[in-house]
C-alpha cells in the first residue's frame, strides 16, 4: 500500500474534521464533488454542513473565513488554483495578515493553494505565489515537499493560531508516493536535510526538492556530493539549518519554481550573503523559472521551470569557482 | 446622534490644531441612519461592523467614547494601541470588528462571524450589521460578499448610506441604476429605501429590517439617502458638491430634523435636549482630556510581532 501526496492532504483534512469541531472546509466544488483534485472526496457526506461549496468569490471566501476564525473556528479554505488567490489577495494580505497586529486577536485561518506547474496547465493554472504572500507581515507560508509533510504540516497549519498559506504542489499530488504517511514530523519553521552532501548546498522547497535530489544523484556519478536542504516553510525561513549546511559545503544554490524577480530564492541568497558571507567559497547562485508567464505546451513548460538538467548546469557552474 | 456630532466636532478641531495625525472623516449628515442602526442592535448579542461615518452607530451600539478618543489620539491604552488609528478600530471579540480601508471587505467578514455562530449552533436570535457608502457598492468585494450572504441566508443587515459622493465622485459616475435598492432583487434579498435625513423613518426601517433578519428572513439591504454634510475628510472642503444639492431635500441636517421630531412628538422638551447636549459636551471633553494625558506607544517597548506564534516551535 502506498500513500500519495493528495491522499495525505485528504487524510489530514479528515482527521482535522474528526478531531476538532471548530474545523470546517470552504471552497469551490469541494462539497459533493470532492474538489477539483479530490482533496475533499467523501468529506461532505461524512461531515455534513462542515464541508461546503462557495460561490466563485475568492475575496468573499477568505473574508468569511477570517470572520469565522475571529469567532473561534478553524477554517480551511481551498482556493481551487493558487493562481486564483490573486482575487483573494486583499482579504489575505490586508484583512487576515494585519488582524493580529492591529487588534491583538489572532486569525487561525488556513488557506490551501494548489500551486505550481503541471504539463499543459498554462499561464493561469500553474503559478507559484509563495513568495508574494511571504512578503507580507502576518502570514506563515509553508511548502510541503513530502507525503508526510503534506499530512503533518496541514494538521500543524490548522493548529497554528495565525493565518497560514499552505502551498501544496499539484505535480506532487499523484506522482509522489510514500509507503506511509508517518515521517519525522518536524515542526513548521524547521528545515530538513533532504540529502546529505559536502561539496555544495542546494536550498529548495516544494516540488523543486525532488528535482534537486535528481540533479544531486546525477552529479554523484561525477564524484560530487550535493547537500539538498528542504526549506519546508518559506516563512519563517530556518536560516540556522541553511547556514549550517553552507558552513559544511561553502557553496549555495537556491532553487525555486516561482518567477525569478525577488521571491524565496532571492531571500535565501540575501540572508546567506548577509549572515554567512564568510562561509562562502563561491558567489551564491539562484535558479528560478524563466521570466515569462508559465507556458502551455509541455515542451515549453519543461524548459520554463528548473529541471534536473538546469540544476546540474547551475551546480557545475557553482562548483567551478 | 448628538454625542457623535459633538465628538466629531471636537475631533475636527483637534485635527486642525495638529493634535490628530492621519485624517479625520466625519459622519455629519449620516447620524440618523447610523444611530438608528446602532440602537436597533443588541450589544453583547449582535455583530456590528461600522464603517467610516458611523460614530453615531458606534456610540449607540455601546462603544465607549474613550475607544474613539484613544485611537484618534494614539493612546497606548486604546484598543488599537497606536498600531492603527481613527476609524480603524474595534473590539472583534465583542462583536465589533475593526474595519480595513478596502471598501466592501467587511461584508464577508461579518458573514463569516455569523456563519461561525451557525456552525456552533448559536446563531438563533443573532444579527450582523455593517455599513457601506454608495462608492463601495461598485467594488467586487461588495458583490461577492452580499451574494454569498444571500446564498447562505445569513441574518445580515447591510446598510448602504448613499450620500451622493464617494470622496468627490458623484453617483452619476458610480452606477447607472436608479435607486441602489433595486439591486436587492438581484441578490434575492429584501430591500429597503429610506430618507436618511428622517430619524423616525430610519428608526422604523432599521428596527423592522433587524427584526426580520433576526427572525430568519435572510439578508436585508437598507439604502438610505442623504447628502454628506462635510468633506470626505477634514482635509477636503467639498467644493465639488453643487449648491443645488446642498439646498435640496437631502441637504437638510438630520440632527435638526431629529430635534424637531422629538419636540413635536413630545418625546423630549427643548430643555431636555439642551441638557443632553451639555452632558454630551462634558462626556466628550472628559474622553478627550483623558486620552490626551495617556502615554503614546513606545517603539522601544513595542514587541513588533505580526503573528501570535513564536518560532521556533519546539518539536
Amino acid at each position: 500500500m502506498s500513500v500519495t501526496y493528495i491522499d495525505a492532504i485528504r487524510e489530514a483534512q479528515e482527521k482535522l474534521l474528526h478531531d476538532d469541531e471548530r474545523v470546517f472546509i470552504y471552497g469551490q466544488d469541494i462539497g459533493t464533488f470532492g474538489g477539483a483534485f479530490k482533496a475533499t472526496k467523501g468529506l461532505a457526506a461524512r461531515y455534513p454542513g462542515r464541508v461546503f461549496d462557495s460561490p466563485i468569490s475568492e475575496d468573499a471566501m477568505i473574508g468569511l473565513a477570517v470572520g469565522a476564525a475571529i469567532e473561534g473556528m478553524r477554517p480551511i479554505v481551498e482556493i481551487q488554483f493558487a493562481d486564483f488567490a490573486s482575487i483573494a489577495f486583499n482579504q489575505i494580505v490586508n484583512q487576515a495578515a494585519t488582524h493580529f497586529f492591529r487588534t491583538g486577536v489572532p486569525v487561525p485561518l488556513t488557506v490551501r493553494l494548489p500551486s505550481g506547474g503541471t504539463p499543459g496547465s498554462g499561464p493561469f493554472h500553474s503559478q507559484s505565489v509563495e513568495g508574494t504572500f511571504a512578503h507580507y507581515p502576518g502570514l506563515i507560508v509553508v511548502t510541503p515537499a513530502t507525503v508526510s509533510d503534506a499530512y503533518h504540516m496541514l494538521i500543524d497549519s490548522v493548529a497554528i493560531s495565525d493565518p497560514v498559506v499552505y502551498c501544496e504542489h499539484k505535480f506532487l499530488y499523484r506522482w509522489l508516493k510514500a509507503k506511509s504517511i508517518n515521517g519525522d514530523h518536524l515542526p513548521i519553521g524547521q528545515a530538513r536535510i533532504a540529502r546529505a552532501g559536502k561539496h555544495a548546498t542546494v536550498v529548495a522547497y516544494s516540488a523543486m526538492v525532488h528535482e534537486a535530489i535528481r540533479a544531486a544523484d546525477r552529479l554523484q556519478h561525477d564524484g560530487w556530493e550535493i547537500e539538498v536542504v528542504d526549506l519546508r516553510s518559506v516563512k519563517p525561513i530556518d536560516l540556522d539549518t541553511v547556514l549550517a549546511s553552507v558552513a559544511r559545503t561553502g557553496r549555495l544554490l537556491a532553487v525555486g519554481e516561482a518567477f525569478p524577480w525577488g521571491g524565496v530564492t532571492a531571500e535565501i541568497v540575501s540572508l546567506v550573503s548577509e549572515h554567512g558571507f564568510n562561509l562562502l567559497d563561491a558567489p551564491p547562485q539562484r535558479l528560478n523559472s524563466r521570466d515569462t508567464p508559465v507556458p502551455y505546451h509541455p515542451k515549453l513548460w519543461a524548459s520554463h521551470r528548473p529541471t534536473p538538467e538546469s540544476i546540474c548546469d547551475a551546480l557545475r557552474h557553482l562548483l567551478r569557482f | 446622534m448628538l454625542v457623535a456630532r459633538l465628538l466629531e466636532a471636537k475631533l475636527a478641531s483637534l485635527y486642525k490644531a495638529g493634535r490628530i495625525v492621519g485624517g479625520v472623516h466625519l459622519g455629519r449628515g449620516q447620524e440618523a441612519v447610523s444611530a438608528a442602526l446602532g440602537t436597533a442592535l443588541l450589544r453583547g448579542v449582535d455583530v456590528f461592523c461600522p464603517l467610516i461615518r458611523d460614530q453615531a452607530g458606534r456610540t449607540a451600539f455601546g462603544e465607549p467614547l474613550l475607544d474613539c478618543t484613544r485611537t484618534y489620539l494614539g493612546s497606548v491604552e486604546g484598543p488599537m494601541r497606536g498600531r492603527d488609528g481613527n476609524v480603524h478600530r474595534g473590539r472583534p471579540l465583542e462583536g465589533m470588528p475593526a474595519m480595513i480601508s478596502h471598501l466592501g471587505a467587511q461584508i464577508s467578514l461579518v458573514a463569516g462571524m455569523l456563519l461561525a455562530r451557525r456552525l456552533k449552533g448559536r446563531l438563533q436570535g443573532t444579527v450582523g450589521a455593517t455599513c457601506v457608502g454608495d462608492g463601495a457598492t461598485s467594488t467586487g468585494a461588495f458583490h461577492e460578499a452580499f451574494n454569498q450572504a444571500a446564498v447562505e441566508k445569513l441574518p445580515l443587515v447591510l446598510v448602504v448610506a448613499n450620500n451622493q459622493f464617494a470622496y468627490s465622485t458623484p453617483t452619476s459616475r458610480q452606477y447607472a441604476a436608479g435607486d441602489l435598492v433595486e439591486r436587492a432583487a438581484g441578490y434575492g434579498v429584501r430591500g429597503w429605501s429610506v430618507d436618511g435625513t428622517d430619524l423616525l423613518a430610519c428608526a422604523s426601517v432599521m428596527r423592522e429590517a433587524v427584526r426580520l433578519a433576526r427572525a430568519g428572513d435572510g439578508p436585508q439591504m437598507v439604502v438610505a439617502h442623504m447628502l454628506r454634510l462635510c468633506g470626505h475628510g477634514e482635509h477636503d472642503d467639498a467644493f465639488y458638491v453643487p449648491d443645488s444639492a446642498r439646498a435640496g431635500h437631502y441637504g437638510r441636517d438630520c440632527l435638526e430634523v431629529a430635534i424637531r421630531q422629538l419636540v413635536e412628538k413630545q418625546v423630549a422638551t427643548v430643555d431636555e435636549i439642551v441638557a443632553w447636549r451639555d452632558q454630551a459636551t462634558d462626556d466628550v471633553q472628559r474622553a478627550v482630556a483623558q486620552a490626551q494625558q495617556e502615554s503614546p506607544p513606545d517603539p522601544f517597548r513595542e514587541d513588533w510581532a505580526s503573528i501570535s506564534t513564536r518560532f521556533p516551535i519546539s518539536q
